[in-house]
């Protein structure tokens, strides 16, 4: 694919990247948190359930945070940074007033 | 876009085919990125369902109790196959070549096929992946199974053999 030209772009890009990078890496500690935690009810220690449960949904949550992250960054307009006064990159909002 | 706010005039659809490569390449990767974090939910998902499995397993306080076999009936080295607690759980009793009798559940812990004793070596073998287990008390001697065989609880009356409960796999 031809190298994006535009900084704010390449910018987006690289931040949706990392995000998914960090989604990724995330999501492998799920997948070994749900095997460890099966293996362990299968052999009966039924008391690892609930605190697995809770770590789970924590890092669902770290998924969901860096998704919404995405959709921020994704939803930026080009023109916001190379705007005049215009913020750093990143996906928060700044009232300019 | 509205550069003041973020929020978008176009509407959904040219947003998502956009004929430039660059926007093209966030909606690929946007959606790949919401395909992970439902894959996470299922993740999550998966252990709220161990944790239900877990709360709503019941202690079994009373096992039944079933005659399995007849000591006089079953020779030194054979085994004698029947189900335990439920019918559509096959468990094994074996007459070791020493003379003891135990019972196990038949199912390796690896992937559930059907064990064997195999009285040359008196040891439990699981054909598929080459597990073995001990006959004395269903440890793990060898292979890929992660857990010892649930042990069936046995008591001699006369010449009767009753199973009387089953054994905690990790205590077995």
């Amino acid at each position: 694919m031809k190298a994006i030209s535009n900084p704010a772009r390449r910018r987006r890009r690289v931040a949706i990247d990392a995000a998914m990078v960090m989604i990724i890496l995330v999501l492998m500690v799920q997948m070994w948190l749900l095997t460890a935690t099966l293996e362990s009810y299968l052999a009966g220690h039924h008391g690892v359930a609930l605190p697995a449960l809770f770590s789970s949904a924590a890092l669902f949550g770290v998924c969901a945070f860096l998704y919404r992250l995405v959709l921020r960054i994704d939803r930026m307009p080009d023109s916001f940074h190379g705007a005049p006064g215009a913020p750093a990159a990143g996906p928060w909002r700044v009232d300019r007033r | 876009m509205d550069p003041k706010d973020g929020s978008s005039t176009k509407p959904a659809w040219a947003e998502e085919f956009s004929v430039y490569a660059a926007e093209d390449a966030y909606v690929q990767r946007r959606q790949f990125t919401k395909f992970l974090v439902m894959t996470s939910f299922g993740m999550a998902a998966g252990n709220a369902w161990i944790w239900m499995k877990a709360i709503t397993a019941e202690e079994r306080s009373a096992w039944p109790e079933a005659v399995v076999g007849r000591a006089s009936e079953i020779a030194p080295g054979t085994v004698r196959f029947f189900s335990y607690p439920e019918p559509h759980d096959p468990c094994i009793l074996v007459h070791r070549t020493n003379g003891e009798f135990a019972a196990f559940s038949q199912k390796c812990t690896h992937l559930s096929c059907a064990v064997y004793y195999a009285p040359a070596r008196d040891r439990l073998e699981c054909p598929c992946h080459e597990g073995y287990f001990s006959p004395a008390n269903g440890r793990v001697l060898q292979g890929p199974p992660p857990r010892p065989l649930p042990q069936v609880r046995l008591e001699r009356r006369g010449d009767d053999l009753v199973a009387t409960g089953m054994l905690q796999s990790e205590t077995a």
